[in-house]
């Protein structure tokens, strides 16, 4: 039973870190919204002004706009998918008593702890290089012409890199969840008669819905502004093929030193980040309520 | 107690008078070996000069471009010194940006820098930066390989040499490709050789009244034949191979000509490095018979902010780091190959130089074929040999070399990457207030 005294008390307390906080993320966005109506290009200043929805328009009209939003879409559920499907077996694999499990869970681990612009730069010059790379030479050993990875399905090879590092963090995430089942109720199952993919449908998966909920959202945040393995590996292209809508906010910001649409680009990409989380937790969110 | 408050007010006086005394130059650099070796001898300067301490922020290319392009255009006035390139200058300097230097000492002699160096860091005949290094691009070849297919590569080669040879070097079943040349999008890397090749070709970017040209036959034929020489000879993924990528496949003996910067020539001879040391052969860059050669013209200088508030250091450090007395240093210390090129007539005079750098003749023939001001065979509104010296060509220029490597990829057509790029470069233009 709080009284009027202690509850105003407990609001006066809690104000400093509210207005910090909310000072902390007010502040840039205000900054970003009047960025985005003003022609800010750092490299003209004598061209500048209030232009209202102007870098809007350049930025949704600009012919790699909607490429953009389809290769981002792309590369986060890619990754998704192959994190996630990647990631259960790995967790099933490695929950099993096996010889060597400690150095197998490290090596498994291993690559989430490699930089992203070494793992790039890894990938592109030693295996997808057709010239030097690993690949190449498998592709040459079986009497096949190298395939070009990087200039012939450049989305799907960043889809692969970024697969690989966050495939770590799924596997982490379902394992300790695994290892939180208790195996009573898997070994009554068994008794009953109930078939491995059975046990597997019925019993797995719906314990681990919660942590593959927490995967997909958490992954989904750091996957919608991948910048770094685009920029060591493809550059956005050929073409647009590998141009995300990350990569042309980054395009804008810093090769064309434009700020206003860079930051128009930006509210964009934050209004569509929103549509695509509010359709996530209306998908699978509800597995969090439980 | 008097006494004692009388000796700190001394001591504080005199540190105060110490702290005015010693002024602190902060310099942007790139980390490449000739200013990295620079920071290694500044002892000369800071000895001849107690009263100025150096500090130093050595950046990657990109980012140093970045960080001081935001602090020039915001005045933030945090570099001293910057060390920009020809693209730069003459945006910067027409912006105010950057402090004239029309008053350097007498002995550093600015009438012994490379007269198309100074004028591409120059604006209406002030200079802007003086530079520490220069370089142009030309053909390296293997010339053991030549020999052997008997072909020969002229020393002022025209684009038909380039593809005969091309196709007598091309030798896939034992992992050596024709010809190598950059592929990977980027305003400064197959932008930058493209534009070049554009130039010999007879076309040009724009016209004297800002329209892209890309609906040009010349740039049609251009691209054509780039396309077919990479497709016919070049080596496999090559649209993702930018300077970096083409040297590595060149020192391990991967392809028999790399048409690229000059200063390449003391990497690809580096017994060190290269699996071809002793076996590489120089040509200036390849013309189509109009007139211009494929070459580009890159000059990393040393410029002072217009926000600097240490001037009077900051160009003594730039005559020291930029004169013939640094020149001499770096020869004593670290030999004559070592040399920053391309930016003094009287280098390319020096028989122990010329000696030592088996490519320093062919370095200043390409030099001196290239000129910033007239870089096309039609007239041109802009200055700029691979690239055009307006803010928007970063961007511009990475969109259209976008298309192309699209092109190079097998992705589009070389008509629908022109066509692209000429819809990129007219709206950009149009939105930038050049088209009115």
């Amino acid at each position: 039973m709080s009284t009027q005294a202690s509850r105003s008390a407990a609001r006066l307390m809690l104000s400093p870190a509210v207005i910090f906080l909310l000072v902390w993320m007010i502040v840039p966005l205000a900054l970003t919204l009047w960025f985005s109506f003003q022609r800010y290009n750092l490299l003209a200043p004598e061209r500048s002004g209030f232009i209202w929805f102007d870098n809007y328009l350049s930025f949704v009209s600009s012919p790699a706009f909607w490429g953009a939003i389809v290769n981002t879409l792309i590369l986060v559920v890619g990754v998704l998918a192959v994190t996630v499907i990647g990631g259960l077996l790995v967790a099933l694999l490695i929950d099993q008593p096996i010889w060597g499990q400690g150095p197998v869970r490290i090596l498994v681990i291993a690559p989430f702890f490699i930089m992203p612009p070494v793992a790039a730069l890894i990938w592109k010059n030693m295996f997808f290089n057709p010239t030097n790379g690993l690949f190449g030479e498998l592709f040459k050993f079986v009497g096949l012409r190298p395939f070009d990875f990087l200039g012939q399905a450049p989305l799907a090879s960043i889809v692969v890199i970024v697969a690989w590092q966050w495939l770590p963090f799924a596997t982490l995430i379902l394992l300790t969840a695994l290892q939180s089942l208790s195996s009573e109720q898997l070994e009554a199952a068994e008794m009953d008669g109930a078939p491995p993919l059975k046990r597997f449908g019925y019993i797995v998966l719906p314990h681990l819905a919660r942590a593959i909920t927490v995967v997909v959202l958490i992954q989904t945040i750091f996957l919608l502004g991948i910048l770094v393995e685009i920029l060591v590996t493809t550059n956005g292209g050929p073409g647009a093929q590998s141009t995300t809508l990350t990569f042309l906010v980054y395009k804008e910001a810093i090769l064309d030193s434009d700020a206003g649409t860079a930051a128009a680009g930006g509210v964009v990409a934050v209004v569509l980040a929103n549509i695509v989380a509010i359709f996530l937790m209306r998908a699978i969110g509800k597995n969090l309520d439980a | 107690m008097r006494p004692n408050l009388f000796a700190l007010a001394l001591c504080s006086a005199s540190l105060f008078a110490m702290a005015a005394k010693a002024e602190t130059l902060t310099i942007a650099t790139v980390n490449n070996g000739d200013m990295i070796r620079m920071q290694g001898l500044t002892e000369d300067f800071t000895s001849q000069n107690p009263d100025i301490e150096l500090n130093w922020v050595t950046l990657e290319e990109n980012v140093l471009r970045q960080n001081v392009t935001q602090d020039i255009a915001t005045g933030g006035g945090q570099y001293d010194i910057v060390t920009i390139g020809t693209y730069e200058v003459p945006i910067w300097g027409k912006q105010n940006w950057l402090e004239p230097l029309s008053d350097l000492p007498a002995d550093y002699n600015v009438d012994d820098l490379l007269p198309s160096i100074r004028a591409g860091l120059s604006v209406d005949g002030t200079l802007y930066a003086v530079p520490f290094y220069g370089e142009s691009s030309f053909v390296m070849y293997r010339n053991d390989l030549a020999e052997a297919k008997g072909v020969t590569i002229p020393a002022q080669p025209t684009w038909d040499d380039i593809k005969k040879a091309a196709a007598a070097l091309h030798d896939p079943d034992n992992g050596v490709y024709g010809i190598c040349l950059r592929g990977k999008a980027g305003w400064g890397e197959n932008t930058a050789f493209l534009t070049t090749m554009a130039n010999s070709y007879g076309a040009r970017w724009f016209d004297e009244n800002w329209q892209p040209q890309f609906n040009s036959p010349e740039w049609k034929a251009a691209i054509t034949d780039y396309l077919d020489l990479m497709n016919s000879y070049g080596p496999p993924g090559a649209s993702s191979n930018g300077f970096n990528e083409n040297l590595t496949l060149f020192q391990q003996g991967k392809c028999g000509m790399w048409i690229d910067a000059t200063v390449a020539g003391s990497f690809v001879t580096d017994p060190n490095n290269s699996t071809v040391a002793d076996k590489v052969g120089f040509a200036l860059a390849p013309d189509a018979g109009k007139g211009k050669r494929a070459n580009w013209l890159w000059a990393w200088s040393l410029g002072i902010p217009a926000s600097s508030d240490a001037k009077d250091s900051a160009k003594k450090f730039l005559a020291w780091a930029t004169g013939s007395g640094y020149t001499a240093l770096v020869a004593e210390k670290e030999g004559w190959a070592n040399v920053p090129p391309g930016t003094r007539t009287s280098l390319y005079a020096n028989q122990e130089y010329l000696s030592a750098a088996p490519f320093a003749q062919m370095t200043i023939d390409s030099i001196n074929a290239a000129d910033p001001t007239k870089p096309t065979v039609d007239p041109v509104p802009y200055t700029g040999v691979q690239f055009v010296a307006i803010p928007e060509f970063q961007g511009l220029g990475t969109s259209v070399g976008q298309e192309f490597s699209a092109a190079l990829a097998g992705e589009k057509t070389a008509e629908e990457a022109l066509a692209a790029a000429q819809e990129i470069a007219t709206t950009t233009m149009t939105e930038a207030g050049y088209i009115k």
